[in-house]
């Protein structure tokens, strides 16, 4: 099977050729080592770095922007979303602070300093 | 009256870069003014990935991004006016700004202009229709739903697909709402191709080229618009006409540099890249006035904003230095598919140049040309070029040497 990408590690954006044979992967196409990584990936086990908000319950008006620490399934995206569209934290907050441990292998870390 | 050696408006990431640039260059004497009530600028609301790659070798979000520069600033003392909206820069350098201590005047030795962008709003666009609550800039989108964490609809079409319109189908997407379509009305995508892939495709969202929106409809709330391919005018096509209910339409119809302190000083704009005229220092027609960042010309990646932030702050702190930046000028043109190149205009000395340029429209693979009378400066091969990607291209001192009066970047499809 082959199939045609477009990298999405850098804003380069190569385009890859990836060529499936049973467990053999053979990625062309790519300006950097990170892209063969990136086909391999994306044709066997696709994943995504998903970044939102939260709630930040003891300031008025205001969220605390997260991300996950490690890019999760791509078909568990809306999951964490139910999740973290749940959540509420307390300020004060640090950049690299934990929100949600635990969640797809990963962590949610926040983004953004929040006194 | 206050004095200072540098001042600068606009604390995004063009403003920040550019003062840490000019503190150690050895300018210590530095403000900064920004009208928010911290520094960041556009980062601030940009809470997705992808930022920093080039330039800090990691991959960080808007608000991360934009903390490194901040904490950068602070470790070095610059002053920092936040709350401060600047109200007009005079000719010979005495900025008059506002915040809530009342009118302020600076006089600066050098000033550097980054203030940035805003967005072509409806009304920049002529869409036919009523004026229904429901439509909004991408940005305005961006910052209710990631600043404010109010969410502006449930169906939502977007108009132009540049970055910010291919983010925020994406963010729309995550927060639940089902975003129809995204037109374009040119026949090809302004964002980068990683864009559609991770914010459109990933998401079912479909794209459709050539097509604009022709007519708005509701009253109190949007009910939806009317879509229509466009002919080669850009004008809808009657028969191709199609209703879309929707209670959202966000646009996302380009960025345009905040120039009218600029124009204000008297600074002559460049009318195709919307920003001020300079030279490699990015010093503008002003003795001493620096621009650098979107303010200056639209660019793609933050990464390339600190770039040449540093650029203008390092220039800017040679001035205030006293170091002459007179000579031989040569004019930069734009030849054949190249739409601009930046800096317009280069003052002679011993060094190289790095030009910034933007294609007419997408090519194959291309050979880019500079060359100056008859003689070729550099030639450059890419495989693929696009409007949406800035192409760099440097001139070293000894070809810089050789040249007279003009220089001319071209290409040729190869």
């Amino acid at each position: 099977m082959k199939r045609e990408l477009t990298c999405i590690i850098c804003p380069r954006g190569c385009g890859l050729t990836v060529q499936i044979n049973g467990d053999n992967v053979t990625v062309t196409g790519n300006g950097c080592p990170k892209g063969v990584q990136y086909g391999i990936d994306e044709c066997t086990n696709p994943t995504r770095t998903v970044t939102s908000i939260v709630r930040v319950a003891n300031r008025i008006d205001t969220m605390v922007s997260v991300k996950t620490e490690s890019p999760i399934p791509k078909g568990n995206i809306f999951d964490l979303m139910e999740i973290i569209r749940k959540k509420e934290v307390n300020a004060p907050i640090e950049i690299g602070d934990v929100i949600c441990d635990n969640v797809f292998g990963t962590k949610v870390i926040a983004t953004k300093q929040v006194k | 009256m206050l004095k200072c050696d540098i001042a600068i408006i606009g604390g995004g990431p063009a403003g920040m870069a550019a003062a840490c640039a000019a503190y150690d260059a050895g300018v210590k004497d530095v403000i900064i003014f920004d009208r928010e009530d911290e520094m960041g600028g556009i980062l601030r609301q940009c809470i997705h990935n992808g930022f920093g790659l080039h330039k800090l070798g990691k991959e960080l979000t808007g608000p991360e991004y934009a903390a490194v520069y901040a904490d950068m600033v602070k470790e070095r003392g610059i002053k920092v006016y936040t709350n401060t909206t600047v109200l007009k820069l005079s000719n010979d350098k005495v900025i008059t700004a506002t915040n809530t201590e009342g009118i302020l005047k600076v006089k600066a030795i050098s000033v550097i202009l980054a203030m940035g962008c805003r967005e072509r709003s409806r009304g920049a666009l002529n869409i036919c229709g009523t004026r229904p609550a429901g439509i909004y800039s991408a940005g305005t989108a961006q910052k209710l739903i990631n600043c404010e964490g109010y969410m502006v609809g449930k169906k939502v079409v977007i108009l132009g697909s540049g970055d910010i319109g291919l983010i925020m189908a994406r963010r729309m997407s995550l927060e639940g709402a089902k975003v129809e379509a995204v037109c374009e009305i040119m026949s090809y995508s302004g964002g980068l191709t990683r864009n559609i892939v991770q914010c459109l495709e990933d998401y079912n969202i479909p794209l459709y080229l050539s097509t604009t929106v022709a007519e708005i409809h509701g009253r109190e709330r949007l009910e939806g618009v009317t879509i229509a391919e466009v002919d080669a005018n850009r004008q809808p096509i009657e028969s191709t006409k199609r209703y879309i209910p929707c209670d959202t339409l966000l646009l996302s119809c380009g960025l345009i540099p905040e120039n009218e302190l600029t124009t204000g000083a008297g600074i002559e704009i460049d009318h195709i890249t919307s920003g001020a005229v300079v030279d490699q220092n990015r010093q503008t027609e002003i003795e001493g006035v620096f621009a650098c960042g979107n303010v200056l010309q639209v660019h793609d990646l933050v990464d390339y904003v600190s770039d040449e932030a540093e650029i203008a702050g390092k220039g800017a702190a040679e001035y205030v230095m006293g170091k002459s930046t007179k000579g031989e000028v040569i004019i930069t043109k734009s030849g054949n598919g190249v739409r601009y190149v930046l800096p317009q205009r280069i003052v002679k000395n011993d060094e190289g140049v790095s030009l910034f340029l933007r294609v007419t429209k997408p090519f194959g693979k291309v050979k880019f040309t500079v060359k100056s009378g008859n003689e070729v400066l550099v030639t450059a091969i890419r495989i693929k070029a696009a409007p949406g990607e800035m192409e760099k291209l440097t001139v070293k001192a000894d070809k810089m040497a050789i040249a007279k009066n003009e220089i001319t970047v071209e290409l040729e499809e190869v």
